[in-house]
């Protein structure tokens, strides 16, 4: 891999580092949004739910210590700053992450008594790594300010993201349930929808007022121009996935992966504006990429790791979704 | 107390709970692939069904380890940032390496092997279990290269402070290397034995003697007198390559305070760093001398030979010897029950309830044998080249002390939910009709009993 320069092994990781949060908030975005919508839910509706992510969900959790594993080797001095400087939201989202994270097992395992009782801990650990984790993009794009109004945009942050998830968590359910509780996950989407254009309006406007300097990144000719499509393509989804859900479930459930792949789209558009504003700096607007990088010769070892194994994880991961496909049935281990 | 105390309980918090779950999944695995293996080969439903039991246990046991080990993955950088800035070159790539061709692969075929059965044919199912098997070993692989270069760094040159990587071969296989990981391959197997065997014979105490229970109890005990043999012939090459390399944590191991040829085993005492001396001493006159130099009169260098660089000697005594009473506690059942189990076929009830007493001895053990030897790298985070105190991160005290409260609140929470649910699973299976459980589809285990047997086919 001696073709690829020095300054490049960077932005490379950069680009990975971004690809791996991106997935980790579609993928693990379904399983918690699906995890905070359980509240209130009868029995049998909350054994669908947690069918519906069961084979999965371990595997989507894996991409943010991807994510931030790559933020450790890649940009070690980052990693440093980013993480204690949100010491307490993190150690909140770690303590989220547990609690969904083993509620999912003890759930099925305990005395029917105490199911209730972590299926309670499931959707608070759901909850807690949500609100935690939009606070913390928040914190990010104000670059970690302290003052009242930044810690209310994060604050709206938190609760943006949480929908956001909601939303692809009812488009996920959507697609693999059927009857009433399809019915029921179409009426969440339609809601989660209205909240997260509200968030993503929010974002968008915040985003450049944080900084001249992203400001001009935006507002320049002809950048404007060549960025329009950001902006308006979103809008285009979000109307379509409106259009949908208005008249969702289909007949014969066709088109039942629809809103989910359309949510998936706004994901990635959303982050592409995100990305841009704040390339080339990992810690926005203090640390540039190559400030942060790890020696040369560290990265390309885990560059060669990568091209070599992240086909093999996209091939087995893709097979898993593959076996588990249709409409998710009962969990059970026979 | 000082944010670094602070950090270093908390880092030990988080590990300590961590290590419990991977020391039970990386052989759990391994035993469940054997179960699996055993039923292709014989075609007996009763090692499918000891198969359906623990798979269970290993769900529960590796959900734990997952979430537990997310932590670690941030705890570098929210309370250690000085271990990446001046080593990340070294310890990067390595916690990369696990993240990709461990991780992800035993995280995603976990999905199949826990949920697939109905939707694979057998042989991939088992195949899956396999890859999970590999998934989890690999894992340990990776970070116990990682851990074992902290104690023994080597294939690296100090550039401006920063750690840059030489040779890699040298780095993953660093002096210590060969003989932690056996180490703690062999402990996961010891560990995953006794549980098995523990949970087993509680089983049978509840007068559940099925085909699968006894076949699984076997295999426990069996394991178990395999295991710990080796285990005690590797722990002291173990011992020797650190007499080598680390010999400050031999002499506080030993309470060996001032150089001595013909050194005594300190087989008792409390040892008292300000005076540099042990009271109430109970030992064996040239016997450490013995053991780590093999020659009556060997030399042995005391802990005061290597001040301010020498670790606390009263955690590494009692660490060591409860490592060592515990392991030969698991020698004296192991045998004993594997001889009676072979000659008799079956166990006297107070056997058993040893059994059953000593499910988490593996836990024990292990714990003190990390506490050995990490405590005994102090005060090096990485053995010569990062102390611990240049290593901790600028958070305030109090933040420090509110996560630690909240993870030692919510570890001791789901120890105890872990451990009863642990037992409670075991008398459900033991008593299907009489005590009513939701399996993982909601359905009671009354009814999954009858697919144990009938599933199998």
């Amino acid at each position: 891999m001696n073709w690829i320069s020095d300054d490049m092994l960077p932005v490379i990781f950069l680009g990975l580092m971004g690809a791996a949060m991106l997935l980790y908030a579609i993928l693990d975005g379904y399983d918690l949004g699906i995890g905070m919508l359980m509240i209130g839910q009868p029995e049998q509706h909350r054994d669908r739910m947690i069918a519906a992510i069961g084979p999965f969900w371990d595997a989507n959790e894996t991409w943010l210590v991807l994510g931030v594993g790559v933020l450790l080797v890649a940009f070690p001095a980052a990693h440093g700053l980013v993480l204690t400087t949100l010491y307490l939201p993190v150690s909140l989202m770690l303590a989220g992450l547990i609690l969904r994270g083993v509620s999912f097992d003890f759930r099925a395992k305990v005395n029917a008594r105490h199911k209730r009782l972590w299926d309670g801990l499931f959707w608070f650990g759901s909850l807690l790594t949500s609100l935690m984790q939009g606070y913390m993009l928040g914190q990010y794009i104000v670059g970690f300010d302290n003052s009242p109004y930044a810690l209310l945009f994060s604050w709206v942050s938190a609760l943006c993201v949480s929908f956001a998830y909601v939303l692809i968590g009812a488009c996920w359910l959507i697609h693999k349930t059927s009857d009433d509780l399809q019915i029921k996950a179409v009426r969440w989407a339609s809601f989660g929808l209205v909240v997260t254009a509200v968030g993503l309006l929010l974002v968008s406007l915040t985003n450049p007022l944080a900084s001249t300097e992203i400001y001009n990144k935006w507002f320049s000719w002809p950048e404007t121009l060549l960025l329009l499509p950001l902006p308006l393509g979103t809008v285009a989804l979000l109307w379509l996935m409106r259009k949908h859900l208005q008249k969702m479930p289909y007949e014969n459930d066709r088109l039942n992966w629809m809103p989910f792949v359309l949510c998936i789209a706004v994901f990635v558009l959303a982050f592409t504006g995100l990305a841009y504003s704040f390339y080339p700096y990992i810690v926005p607007l203090q640390l540039t990429v190559w400030q942060a990088a790890s020696a040369p010769e560290s990265l390309r070892v885990v560059l060669i790791g990568c091209a070599v194994v992240l086909p093999a994880i996209f091939c087995y991961t893709a097979l898993s979704y593959w076996i588990f496909r249709g409409k998710s049935t009962a969990l059970s281990y026979m | 107390m000082d944010a670094l105390i602070l950090a270093r309980i908390q880092f030990a918090a988080n590990i300590s709970f961590h290590i419990l779950f991977p020391t039970i999944t990386i052989a759990l695995c391994w035993i469940l692939f054997f179960f699996k293996v055993r039923f292709h080969l014989t075609g007996e439903k009763s090692w499918m069904a000891a198969y359906q039991f623990w798979v269970k246990i290993f769900a529960l046991s590796f959900a734990l380890g997952v979430v537990s080990g997310i932590t670690m993955s941030f705890q570098f950088g929210t309370n250690w940032p000085g271990f990446m800035e001046t080593v990340g070159n070294v310890a990067g790539p390595l916690l990369a390496y696990e993240v990709l061709t461990a991780f992800f692969l035993e995280a995603t075929f976990l999905g199949v092997m826990l949920f697939g059965a109905s939707r694979v044919p057998p042989l991939i199912h088992t195949l899956s279990t396999l890859l999970v098997a590999i998934g989890t070993s690999m894992s340990a692989f990776w970070i116990i290269a990682l851990n074992s270069w902290m104690h023994t760094p080597q294939g690296f040159e100090m550039i401006d402070g920063v750690a840059h990587v030489t040779s890699w071969a040298e780095v993953i296989f660093n002096p210590s290397m060969p003989y932690r990981l056996t180490h703690m391959m062999v402990a996961s197997g010891l560990t995953a034995a006794f549980l098995v065997a523990g949970l087993s014979a509680y089983r049978v105490l509840r007068n559940d003697t099925s085909l699968g229970v006894r076949r699984s109890l076997k295999t426990g005990v069996y394991a178990a007198a395999i295991l710990i043999p080796l285990q005690i012939v590797i722990g002291d090459l173990h011992g020797l390559n650190t007499l080598e390399h680390q010999p400050a944590k031999i002499a506080a191991m030993e309470a060996i305070w001032e150089d001595e040829e013909g050194a005594p085993l300190v087989l008792f005492a409390i040892p008292d760093e300000d005076s540099s001396s042990n009271k109430y001493e109970v030992s064996v006159p040239k016997l450490a001398s013995l053991i780590l130099t093999h020659s009556l009169d060997g030399e042995l260098k005391g802990i005061n030979s290597f001040a301010p660089n020498s670790p606390p000697v009263a955690p590494l005594f009692y660490g060591f010897r409860i490592m060592v009473g515990t392991g030969l506690l698991m020698l004296a059942v192991a045998f004993f029950s594997a001889v009676k189990l072979y000659r008799q076929q079956r166990l006297p009830v107070w056997m058993l309830r040893v059994l059953v007493a000593m499910s988490f001895s593996g836990w024990v053990a292990t714990l003190a044998g990390w506490y050995v030897t990490e405590i005994g790298r102090q005060p090096w985070l990485v053995h010569g080249v990062l102390s611990t105190s240049e290593a901790v991160a600028q958070v305030p005290a109090s933040s420090v002390a509110g996560s630690l409260v909240m993870y030692l609140s919510l570890y001791a929470f789901l120890l105890i939910a872990y451990i009863t649910t642990l037992f409670y699973m075991a008398r459900v299976a033991a008593h299907p009709r009489t005590l009513a459980a939701n399996d993982m589809n909601g359905r009671s285990i009354a009814g999954n009993a009858d697919m144990l047997t009938g599933g199998a086919q």
